[in-house]
C-alpha cells in the first residue's frame, strides 16, 4: 500500500474511478451514466458521493463495492463511499460520449429532457431508422425499455429518459 | 421522542409500508407474467416499490435513532404494526385485478409524490423527487394496460370491470387522513391527502371511460390499514416476506 500523498488530487480519483463500469452495461463508466457525482478529500479521508439511479436498482450495490475495490487497489485506505438522493438523478446527465458507447453497444440512449414524448426521436442503434414500435414498457432492466425496428426488424433495449 | 418526531417515524413507515407490500406483490408475478415482456414489466415495478421501502425504511431508522435497521422495520414487525393501505395487500388475482389496483395505486402516487417533492423534510422531499419520476412512468404503463384490457375483448372487459368493482371500495382510505398526520401537514412535512381525491377521480374517470368501463357506484368503503387493523391475506404475504429471518434471526444477505 501507498500512503495518500499530498499530490493525490481529486482529478486523479475522477481519473481512477473513471475505470468503473456499470454491472449490467459494461461499456458504461459511473461517470458517463453521471452516478458518480462528487469527489473530495477531507484530512486524508476520499469522500466519493454517488446518487442512485432507480431506487430499486439492484447494480447500485455492486457499484458501491467496485469503487471501494479500485480505491484499495489504487492503495487508499480512508475512504467513505456515500448516497445522495437529491438531486435526483436524470438521464440528462448521461455524458455525450457515454451516449455514443451505449448506441454502439446496441442500446437506443435516452433522449433528452423529453421523457413525455412516447417514440418519437428514438433511434434504431442498428440501422439509425426512426421507424420503431415499442413493444414493452420495460426491457432486460428497469432503465430501460424494449423497441423494436420496423425498418431492419431488429428488436432493441431503449434507455428510458427519466 | 417528542410527538412530531413520533408523528414522522410512523410516517415513514407507514409510506414504507404501502410500498414494501404492493413491492412484495408484484414481485409474485415473476416467472408467473403472461408473457416474457409483462413478467420483466412487473418485476422492474415491483423493484421500483420495495426501492422505494428501502429509502423510507432507512429513514424511519435514522429518525427513530435507537439502532433499528430497514432490516428490522421489515422483518420483524407482525400485521398489527403494519401500516399499509389495505388494497396493496389484496393477493394479485388476475392480470386486470393486478392492472386495476396498479392503476388505482399509481394515479394515487403520481399525486401524492407530487406534492412531497414539497415537503419541508429534506429527505422526504428528495425521496420523493426520485419516486415521482418513477411513479409517472407507472402510471403511463398502468393507463395504457387498462385502456387495452377494458376497450379489448368480451372476457378481458368483463375481468376488469369486475376488477374495479372489487377494489372500489378500498380507495377510499387512501384520502382518509390518519390520527397524527394532520400535525405533519401543519408543519409542511406531509402531504394533505384528502385534498388528492378531486384529482384522482378525475384521473380514473378519463381512463375508465376510455377503456370503455364503468365508474363503480361509491357505496361501500372499507379501511383500518392506517390503523393496523388489516385483511387475513397480510398474515400470509407477512409469513412468505418474513420466514428467513424469522427462521434464522440476525441472517444476512
Amino acid at each position: 500500500m501507498v500512503a495518500m500523498s499530498e499530490k493525490t488530487t481529486t482529478d486523479q480519483l475522477f481519473e481512477l474511478l473513471s475505470s468503473v463500469t456499470d454491472p449490467e452495461i459494461p461499456v458504461l463508466t459511473l461517470q458517463d451514466l453521471g452516478v458518480l457525482r462528487d469527489i473530495s478529500i477531507d484530512d486524508g479521508v476520499i469522500n466519493v458521493t454517488i446518487t442512485p439511479t432507480y431506487a430499486g436498482c439492484p447494480a447500485m450495490q455492486t457499484m458501491r463495492v467496485d469503487i471501494e475495490k479500485a480505491l484499495l487497489k489504487a492503495g487508499h485506505q480512508q475512504f467513505n463511499v456515500k448516497e445522495s438522493l437529491s438531486p435526483a438523478w436524470s438521464t440528462d446527465w448521461m455524458t455525450p460520449n457515454g451516449r455514443e458507447k451505449l448506441r454502439a453497444y446496441g442500446i437506443a440512449p435516452p433522449l433528452k429532457s423529453s421523457c413525455d414524448q412516447s417514440s418519437g426521436g428514438i433511434e434504431c442503434p442498428q440501422c439509425n431508422s426512426s421507424e420503431v414500435k415499442r413493444i414493452s414498457e420495460f426491457g432486460s432492466t428497469a432503465c430501460k425499455a424494449l423497441y423494436q425496428c420496423q425498418r431492419c426488424l431488429e428488436p432493441f433495449d431503449y434507455f428510458k429518459c427519466i | 421522542m417528542d410527538s412530531q418526531k413520533k408523528a414522522l417515524l410512523n410516517y415513514c413507515i407507514a409510506l414504507g409500508d404501502d410500498s414494501l407490500t404492493l413491492g412484495h406483490r408484484l414481485s409474485e408475478w415473476c416467472r408467473n407474467g403472461p408473457f416474457l415482456e409483462e413478467d420483466l414489466a412487473l418485476t422492474n415495478v415491483s423493484l421500483d416499490f420495495i426501492g422505494r421501502a428501502r429509502m423510507l425504511y432507512s429513514y424511519a431508522a435514522e429518525v427513530e435513532d435507537q439502532g433499528r435497521g430497514e432490516d428490522d422495520i421489515a422483518y420483524l414487525r407482525d400485521c398489527r404494526e403494519y401500516r399499509n393501505f389495505l388494497i396493496n395487500e389484496l393477493p394479485n388475482g388476475d392480470f386486470a385485478f393486478t392492472m386495476a389496483r396498479q392503476l388505482m395505486i399509481d394515479a394515487f402516487d403520481v399525486g401524492f409524490y407530487k406534492g412531497l417533492t414539497q415537503s419541508a423534510d429534506e429527505m422526504l422531499a428528495a425521496i420523493a423527487a426520485k419516486a415521482i419520476k418513477e411513479s409517472r412512468y407507472h402510471l403511463r404503463r398502468s393507463e395504457d394496460w387498462i385502456k387495452r384490457l377494458g376497450d379489448g375483448t368480451d372476457e378481458s372487459h368483463e375481468r376488469t370491470q369486475k376488477a374495479f368493482d372489487q377494489l372500489w371500495g378500498y380507495a377510499a382510505e387512501m384520502f382518509e387522513m390518519a390520527s397524527d398526520e394532520q400535525q405533519l401537514v401543519d408543519a409542511g412535512i406531509a402531504v394533505d391527502r384528502s385534498a388528492l381525491k378531486a384529482e384522482w377521480s378525475s384521473t380514473m374517470h378519463s381512463v375508465l371511460k376510455e377503456a370503455t368501463l364503468d365508474i363503480p357506484a361509491q357505496d361501500w368503503a372499507i379501511g383500518g390499514g392506517r390503523e393496523g387493523i388489516h385483511t387475513e391475506h397480510l398474515g400470509y404475504l407477512l409469513a412468505e416476506l418474513q420466514y428467513l429471518q424469522r427462521t434464522y434471526p440476525g441472517q444476512q444477505w
